[in-house]
């Protein structure tokens, strides 16, 4: 059996065996769904935009994913101290599998867990328009996942124990999601609006994942996915270079 | 045959030579010199942050020595990592297992780290788990095992990949006198059975004083005695090691500032994943 088999597998039997993790972390984006899609919705339609819980769909897929994929990087710091990766560490296993592996994995799991934010948003009456493209949909998906996992492996790399986490969530997670064009369209909003949405790479995601599903765009499919997988390679590079840094 | 075990009698498996390591303003090893035979129970004990673990982190290729030089196994840490990597096992202070996969998953995740063939990772990781009495638990989750089993199933873990050091650091801190004996005689039955060499840090006294053949007392980063543990008290005119270490390193408590696995110690009761 491979080594990143094993530690992907790993990942995912973890994954399963939360079934209270996996309710909890669904409560999020349905009240999102709900909270906003139908608060906002008349508003939204009134200025001409549409159904807003297509538009809005899309957008809190990504955002599972990203606090999913985000989390479960993070949680190597947890595992340098305590758990497995202590013992992986220490295993005549090149670093960079170990890496490749995990992140695989966690990219999995937050994959996973899109594709079940996905099903709820059905309940709520989000309705693709073309379920023939659901394939490519997941794949988008799990490049979302694999771009935030990455980035959630670098920081924890750095980072040597749990107090800079809410620097992380208030600084960095939360301005990804709500700067990223999941709750509202970037079609004139302030200069400054634009620049930001335009440099965080949840924006492409979004927008390709939004395209694929109800057909609307921002910016070429090509640029999103041209833009999404060379961030993601960025972010595997360094979090590998980062992460095969770590002394116990 | 007899040649061959006088051989390998002489035969030193941990060669240590003006072992440094650096930090910024601190120096945590502080040109350390020492020497394990193989098959030997050698203990290395030293009050609360006089460089055991660093020592144990270099000697196990976590961590870069500033200088000097080490040898394991015949191999060198630093150059040949997969080498040394694959002769020891190592049992961490902290409890390095994965709580929610069972004690059999545990094994076949290290058994596949190692690259150890699956016909025999499976018939070895019975072996071990009767050994150290898991089998019957080896469906169930980690979670569910008690700090002694754990300990046990870590002892196991660290065994399959047939190595011939195992590094234990504190493998008996917060178990009861039952399961610490229990421990203990798994890890004199490896010794004599096996000839496994046994590295070890305690901070009983009386168990390094009961098992080890081996003993070094490191304090501030530098190895103050090392000998017989009747050498030791011979030495020092005392009585038991336990009296002959706090002569050695004195009685003032050492405070030592709370590291980051300190700190998440606490956090994590907080922050249960």
């Amino acid at each position: 059996m491979n080594v990143i088999y094993i530690l992907w597998l790993r990942q995912v039997k973890r994954y399963l065996r939360s079934r209270a993790r996996i309710v909890g972390s669904l409560g999020q984006p349905l009240l999102f769904l709900i909270a906003l899609g139908f608060g906002l919705g008349p508003i939204y339609e009134k200025a001409g935009g549409g159904n807003y819980i297509q538009f809005l769909a899309p957008g809190i897929i990504a955002m599972s994913i990203l606090f999913t994929a985000i989390f479960s990087g993070i949680e190597v710091i947890w595992d340098k101290q305590f758990g497995f990766l202590k013992e992986t560490l220490a295993a005549p296993v090149s670093r960079f599998k170990i890496m490749l592996g995990r992140t695989l994995g966690s990219a999995t799991v937050a994959a996973l867990q899109g594709l079940i934010v996905f099903t709820l948003s059905l309940i709520v009456g989000f309705r693709p328009v073309d379920l023939w493209l659901l394939p490519l949909a997941l794949l988008i998906m799990f490049l979302i996942a694999l771009t935030f996992t990455a980035l959630g492996t670098a920081i924890a790399s750095i980072l040597d124990d749990m107090q800079g986490f809410q620097l992380i969530m208030n600084f960095l997670v939360m301005p990804l999601f709500f700067l990223s064009g999941a709750l509202f369209p970037l079609d004139g909003l302030p200069a400054v609006i634009t620049a930001i949405a335009r440099v965080d790479p949840l924006s492409y995601g979004i927008d390709a994942l939004r395209q694929v599903l109800v057909g609307q765009s921002h910016f070429s499919f090509g640029t999103d996915i041209g833009i999404l997988a060379a961030i993601a390679l960025i972010l595997l590079t360094t979090g590998s270079y980062l992460f095969s840094r770590i002394e116990a | 045959m007899t040649d061959r075990v006088e051989y390998v009698l002489r035969m030193n498996i941990i060669d240590v030579k003006d072992l440094t390591k650096r930090y910024k303003d601190l120096v945590a090893v502080d040109r350390v010199s020492f020497i394990v035979p193989e098959g030997s129970v050698f203990a290395f004990l030293g009050p609360n942050g006089a460089g055991k673990s660093t020592t144990i982190k270099m000697l196990t290729t976590l961590l870069h020595p500033t200088s000097g030089t080490m040898l394991v196994n015949g191999r060198n840490p630093i150059e040949e990592q997969d080498a040394v990597r694959k002769s020891f096992g190592i049992v961490f202070q902290d409890p390095s297992l994965d709580d929610e996969l069972t004690a059999l998953e545990n094994m076949q995740f290290h058994g596949v780290l190692y690259g150890v063939p699956t016909p025999i990772r499976k018939q070895r990781t019975e072996e071990l788990l009767q050994f150290v009495e898991l089998w019957d638990r080896r469906d169930d989750q980690v979670k569910h095992f008690s700090g002694g089993m754990k300990r046990r199933l870590e002892i196991a873990r660290g065994l399959l990949h047939h190595p011939k050091i195992l590094f234990l650091d504190e493998p008996t801190l917060g178990l009861d006198p039952q399961t610490r004996n229990h421990i203990w005689s798994y890890i004199a039955d490896l010794s004599k059975n096996e000839r496994m060499t046994i590295f070890f840090t305690t901070h009983y006294m009386e168990e390094a004083e009961r098992v080890a053949g081996m003993v070094a007392i490191i304090d501030h980063g530098k190895i103050i005695a090392q000998g017989s543990p009747a050498a030791l008290k011979a030495e020092t005119g005392t009585n038991s090691l336990e009296e002959a270490f706090l002569k050695l390193t004195g009685n003032v408590i050492r405070e030592e500032d709370a590291s980051s696995a300190d700190r998440m110690r606490t956090q994590r009761r907080m922050w249960r994943r």
